[in-house]
């Protein structure tokens, strides 16, 4: 029996001339550089790598049936309307606008009275006093992805001063520089969600270093015009520990990002637009290349970029959220901060990009490609992953990040003067399970194979991926204060993971019966399923049991290092860093580092492809001052 | 999508009551963004075949006009002689049926759809009904068909593995739990095998005012 992309049955006629159009396509685009090229020039190839209006080459027609698109087939994902690429700027996310007051004032204990939702009271408010205050709500409002699609109504948050945005503006934050965020709830009822979105909110400041009850944990949601107040310290780990007063300068953040995280509905209310950088500075990442690491200035030269890929239905052109996915959702458009295939006007010099995959189940492995020398390698540099600055700068032909990770990296444009090249995402991925194996799938291997002997790599030919950002470089003379990493710049060190561990525990991510888990047991806001003990080290070991699917894992309040993958370091030199998301590969067993300092609470630790995560692929775990040993929790 | 006469009909009896959120839907239909009436009709469009099932009882029932139209409600898939996952999904939801009280068959309505629709009969189903301890539960319906059908339903709610051969293998069969408001288009899922208490919990958070 065979079914198309939105479970209708269909003839074997047809799915193999689904299969067909798929093939096509790749060999179409395999035919070689030349004609590569030329369908590129004669504008047959879209920007995004498919074949444009040529119908019997897409196994996506519109169905007017409708349906889910979760089967797996090749290119399972909906089609949505065809949009035109690299028409329209990339927009630049607003920064958040502090107010002088907040009426009522904050209050230590949850004012319950004027309608705060928090889960306890602050732990160091008085020690931290916020310097800055912001008054946040979160809008449903309207927006242009597209000038090929009609408007989309999204969520997303204000500047604090009434004017809201989908992804919601940035947060300037600076070490040292306490602040406070009122955070509303003032989305739509959910007779008006468009179809998906729960209007019921917890804020995750993700990788921030903070107190328990402005982490936003996901069993902290609350409803309409009702709000939080979330106190964000900006201090280094250790202040209270291992590092006092001020904490260890190694543990310095730069690039987190918000998002909401209310448990059972992240991807819905993500995909709806709820999520938003918070750059983190201090006297060495300063946001000016004329001090400190002399990395590119914030805000011309350093750019933060939120990927998103989605699916808008094909006869209303409105986004689509596939509600009955268990496995992962992919979409077949591709939008950066806020625009499916923006372009950028850059100047010959470096830049830096904070590069954030939003998910909800896509990874990107990013190059830089020429379209007029497809075989050239284009090296850039990588500076920190997770948003925590590498020891040094590494120079590398791509980086591979999944659903919540950040890379931040530098292009030198000099070289490109007066060349429009293009960010493109050239790892292939079919379904949620994530990356198709390093070594391709083997014919008949899968449904999901390329049924005529083709195995696929997962890394596609220069060219025949997800092109998603056009860079048009000018070619005048700049200045240009950063610095060159070529020089081999010092950033932070990376720090000791010699001390011997309290415990190690082990978390077996697994699919039961479609049901995730971690050891055997599903999410449950009522169940803390071991205790930490306060600033202790701890080993986790993370243990994929689901074969062939990837799990991007997260684990909050603080950040690990990766001892090893299978047992041997990891290989890539980025991962020698600070993460708080590790990719659990396929077949994979990793080894974590931790040292858990400074706050007391509640912490989840879950699968970042976040409908994995809303489907009880999370765990809710204590930091207290007497921890336990519990090995498999 | 235009509002049609019933639609603008529907509307205009609730505007009375709620003028402002009369406007709100007004303006979201003109700025592109689908109408709650049009983005319901979307979801069910591509969700929910109006297919005919049988119940334990030999009652007929649509699925969507009869069984998902207006309702909260929890689907899952069973079929009687499973001997794995099923007996432990069927008694959590026993206790979530119990720690849901009279809500359920009021404002909650659960649903067990047949895996194995041509060994399920009505007979088979009520049997299967009076072993778990299920009889007499308001509210809770387990439902058998034709297996094309069945299956179809099966797709199109997800209850699918990405791996086909996995898929045919009725032992790994999806263990989950869908719940839902439809009206407010609404929709999750929780493990089967999860917190009896923690699924009632997840389930409630569906009943809201707006």
């Amino acid at each position: 029996m065979y079914h198309n992309v939105y479970g209708n049955k269909v003839s074997r006629a047809r799915y193999k001339e689904m299969l067909n159009a798929a093939k096509n396509r790749r060999e179409l685009i395999a035919a070689g550089l030349t004609s590569r090229r030329d369908l590129w020039k004669m504008g047959l190839l879209t920007t995004a790598g498919t074949l444009l209006f040529k119908r019997g080459l897409s196994a996506q027609a519109p169905n007017p049936a409708g349906g889910s698109f979760n089967v797996c087939l090749v290119g399972n994902q909906a089609a949505s309307p065809p949009t035109r690429a690299f028409i329209e700027p990339l927009p630049i996310m607003p920064q958040m606008t502090p107010v002088p007051a907040l009426n009522p004032a904050h209050t230590l204990a949850p004012n319950t009275a004027a309608g705060e939702v928090r889960a306890a009271d602050d732990q160091a408010f008085t020690l931290f006093p916020p310097k800055l205050l912001y008054n946040v709500t979160q809008h449903a409002l309207n927006v242009s992805m597209s000038p090929d699609l009609p408007i989309q109504t999204v969520w997303g948050f204000d500047d604090s001063n009434g004017h809201a945005t989908s992804p919601g503006p940035t947060y300037v934050a600076h070490y040292g520089v306490p602040q406070l965020t009122r955070n509303w709830n003032g989305l739509p009822p959910a007779s008006q969600n468009g179809g998906f979105g729960m209007p019921s909110v917890s804020t995750h400041l993700h990788n921030s270093h903070n107190p328990s009850e402005s982490d936003g944990n996901p069993c902290d949601f609350y409803d309409q015009g009702h709000f939080c107040d979330q106190h964000y310290p900006n201090v280094l780990a250790g202040f209270s520990s291992t590092n006092p007063p001020f904490g260890d300068i190694n543990e310095s953040l730069s690039t987190l990002w918000y998002h909401d995280h209310r448990v059972d509905f992240t991807s819905q209310n993500t995909y709806k637009g709820l999520v938003g950088f918070y750059l983190l500075f201090n006297q060495f990442d300063t946001g000016n290349e004329f001090t400190g690491f002399h990395l590119p200035s914030y805000p011309q030269f350093d750019i933060p970029l939120v990927f998103a890929d989605r699916v808008f239905d094909p006869s209303s052109g409105l986004l689509a959220f596939d509600l009955f996915n268990l496995d992962g959702i992919l979409g077949d458009k591709f939008l950066v901060n806020g625009k499916i295939q923006p372009f950028f006007n850059v100047q010959p010099r470096r830049y830096r990009f904070r590069l954030l995959d939003t998910g909800p189940s896509r990874f990107y492995e990013y190059f830089l490609t020429d379209p007029n020398n497809l075989s050239a390698v284009n090296p850039f540099w990588v500076i920190a992953n997770d948003g925590n600055l590498l020891p040094n700068p590494v120079q590398v032909q791509s980086v591979r990040i999944g659903p919540a990770e950040r890379v931040d990296i530098i292009i030198d444009f000099s070289k490109f003067a007066g060349k429009t090249i293009y960010l493109e995402n050239r790892l292939l991925q079919i379904n949620g399970m994530g990356p198709v194996p390093p070594q391709g799938f083997l014919p008949g291997q899968v449904e999901c194979s390329d049924p005529n002997g083709n195995v696929l790599s997962d890394i596609l030919p220069a060219g025949a991926g997800n092109l998603l950002l056009q860079f048009r470089v000018s070619d005048d003379a700049v200045r240009d204060n950063s610095v060159d990493p070529a020089t081999n710049p010092t950033f932070y060190q990376l720090p000791s993971t010699h001390a011997t561990p309290r415990v190690t525990r082990t978390f077996k991510f697994d699919r039961l019966n479609g049901q995730w888990s971690i050891n055997g047991q599903f999410m449950d806001c009522n169940n803390f399923r071991f205790t930490v003990q306060q600033n202790s080290v701890e080993n986790w070991i993370l243990v994929n049991a689901t074969g062939d699917w990837t799990h991007p894992v997260h684990i909050h309040l603080e950040e690990h290092q990766i001892l090893s993958r299978n047992r041997v370091p990891p290989s890539l030199p980025i991962e020698h860093s600070r993460k708080d998301v590790t990719r659990l590969q396929q077949n994979e067993r990793v080894l974590l580092f931790f040292r858990f300092r400074d706050w007391l609470g509640k912490y989840p630790i879950h699968c970042h492809n976040v409908v994995h995560e809303d489907h009880a692929m999370m765990a809710l775990w204590h930091v207290q001052p007497t921890g336990d040993t519990v090995e498999n929790p | 999508m235009e509002p049609s006469r019933r639609d603008l009909m529907r509307l205009a009896a609730i505007g009375s009551a709620a003028g402002a959120l009369l406007s709100g839907r007004a303006s979201a239909a003109t700025t592109g963004h689908d109408t709650g009436v049009a983005a319901r009709e979307r979801i069910r469009e591509r969700y929910f075949p109006d297919v005919i099932l049988t119940n334990q009882d030999g009652k007929k029932f649509r699925f969507y006009e009869d069984i998902v139209k207006d309702r909260i409600v929890t689907i899952n898939f069973f079929f009687s002689k499973c001997q794995d996952i099923c007996p432990l999904v069927t008694h959590n939801l026993t206790r979530v049926h119990q720690l849901l009280g009279d809500k359920v068959g009021r404002e909650i309505f659960m649903n067990s759809f047949s895996l194995k629709p041509e060994e399920d009969t009505p007979k088979q189903l009520r049997a299967f009904v009076k072993e778990h301890g299920v009889k007499g539960k308001p509210g809770w319906n387990f439902f058998t068909g034709k297996p094309e059908d069945l299956e179809l339903l099966r797709r199109k709610l997800g209850f699918t593995n990405p791996d086909p051969k996995l898929d045919q293998d009725i032992n790994q069969h999806i263990g989950n739990v869908r719940y839902g408001n439809e009206r407010l288009m609404l929709w999750g899922a929780c493990p089967g095998e999860a917190r009896p208490e923690f699924i009632a919990e997840s389930i409630n958070w569906m009943i809201r005012n707006d």
